[in-house]
């Protein structure tokens, strides 16, 4: 399986050792400090369907005093599939299909401003970079903080730098929007 | 956090134009600093940041247009009155080759004061604090050849910083510095500046160190293209 997908995480978290859904949630938001907290109801469908595919299987159940918990722990096909996952190449971003592209060719297009839109999208663009900085540079923030922020600015970096350019070929691109 | 808007500004340019031979560096630029902001001015090559810092810190006069700094005509200011005026308000720091390379880290950040009449021992006391904030105290004898670009720069920042000036201006700061040593100077600079309440007008290309600004103010062909929403 290519990309980004909540099962690979979850048995990842698993290699570790046996785990429950609580606490998987839990370590995944702190160990992903970025990215959208697990709701609960995915991580146990997630989990489902991992015993379901033989990746991971139920180790026991146990209230230890609070709510009644079910562990589970990864199985060899499960360290297998995740080994594979993990030495898998990323497919490289695919090229020209990103909005803000779209929207300034709908815009030369639909005689609107694209100048105007592309110096609007640059101020939000670096209104993020500045809240990424502060949460990355903030007192006692942790590594894993730091490099999931270092990560979307470089994105949001590579877009303005792409921005600044189109805004310098505006007019060529005009003609050519206009002339096809 | 105080912005350009609220009061009035510790530093302002209004319609700067300044020529270079044949090139309109400056074409109507306006800018406003606020007392302890941190100001990104941003542009491609040739949008005229540059000169606008070298207007605004008081290196070179505009051909016309008015910078006003704490109330008082910066551009009509007698050369000797501005060189003093420079000496104990602003601190400057440039991409290269501010350290006087004979001289200690230590020592090259204790110059400023010593010039300004402080003993050599004082001077460099105050020299060893100002290191240690930017985290470089273990490099303090060390000449500028001998420590890595990262070092260097945050070295300049503390000399820029060691006279409590209230504004430093930063030309590309980090513009030789690999993304490592540019977290670490943009982040000691920042934290520093906000720590003492300085102000500070950081020339960039680079939009990741712009955004450790409050604000952003971006240039285009001398003038101001887009004014950044105060964080």
């Amino acid at each position: 399986m290519i990309g980004m997908s909540t099962r690979h995480i979850l048995l990842g978290l698993l290699a570790s050792g046996p785990s429950h859904g609580y606490d998987l949630k839990r370590r995944h938001d702190e160990r992903f400090p970025q990215a959208r907290p697990l709701a609960y109801g995915q991580v146990y469908t997630t989990l489902q369907r991992l015993v379901r595919d033989g990746l991971a299987e139920v180790e026991g159940t146990g209230a230890d005093g609070g709510p009644e918990r079910t562990t589970y722990r990864s199985t060899e096909d499960g360290a297998r599939e995740l080994a594979h996952w993990a030495g898998e190449i990323a497919p490289p971003a695919p090229f020209v299909t990103n909005e803000i592209f779209a929207k300034v060719v709908v815009s030369i297009l639909s005689g609107g401003d694209a100048e105007a839109y592309l110096r609007a999208q640059r101020a939000a663009h670096m209104e993020r970079m500045r809240e990424l900085t502060a949460v990355k540079t903030a007192k006692g923030a942790d590594l894993a903080t730091v490099l999931s922020a270092d990560y979307a600015l470089n994105h949001l970096d590579a877009d303005l730098r792409w921005m600044t350019t189109t805004a310098a070929r505006l007019t060529t691109l005009t003609a050519e929007v206009d002339a096809a | 956090m105080s912005n350009g808007d609220s009061a009035v500004p510790l530093l302002a340019a209004r319609d700067l134009t300044k020529t270079h031979g044949m090139t309109r560096a400056l074409r109507g630029a306006s800018v406003e600093l606020g007392a302890g902001e941190i100001l990104a001015v941003t542009g491609t090559s040739g949008s005229g940041k540059s000169t606008l810092l070298h207007c605004l810190a008081g290196i070179v006069r505009p051909d016309a247009g008015v910078v006003t700094y704490a109330g008082q005509r910066l551009d009509q200011l007698p050369e000797k009155r501005l060189s003093e005026l420079r000496r104990s308000d602003f601190g400057v720091v440039f991409q290269f080759g501010q350290l006087i390379p004979e001289l200690t880290a230590l020592d090259n950040v204790a110059l400023p004061l010593m010039l300004a009449g402080t003993p050599r021992g004082d001077a460099r006391a105050r020299a060893g604090a100002w290191l240690e904030r930017f985290g470089v105290r273990g490099q303090g004898e060390l000449r500028p050849g001998e420590m890595s670009g990262g070092q260097a720069q945050r070295t300049a920042l503390a000399r820029a910083l060691v006279t409590g000036p209230r504004v430093v201006f930063a030309d590309e700061p980090t513009g030789a510095l690999d993304s490592l040593a540019t977290e670490q100077v943009m982040t000691a600079l920042a934290h520093t500046a906000r720590e003492a309440g300085t102000a500070v007008l950081l020339v960039t290309h680079d939009d990741q160190v712009a955004a450790y600004a409050d604000r952003e103010v971006r240039l285009a062909d001398g003038a101001v293209a887009v004014a950044g929403v105060t964080a």
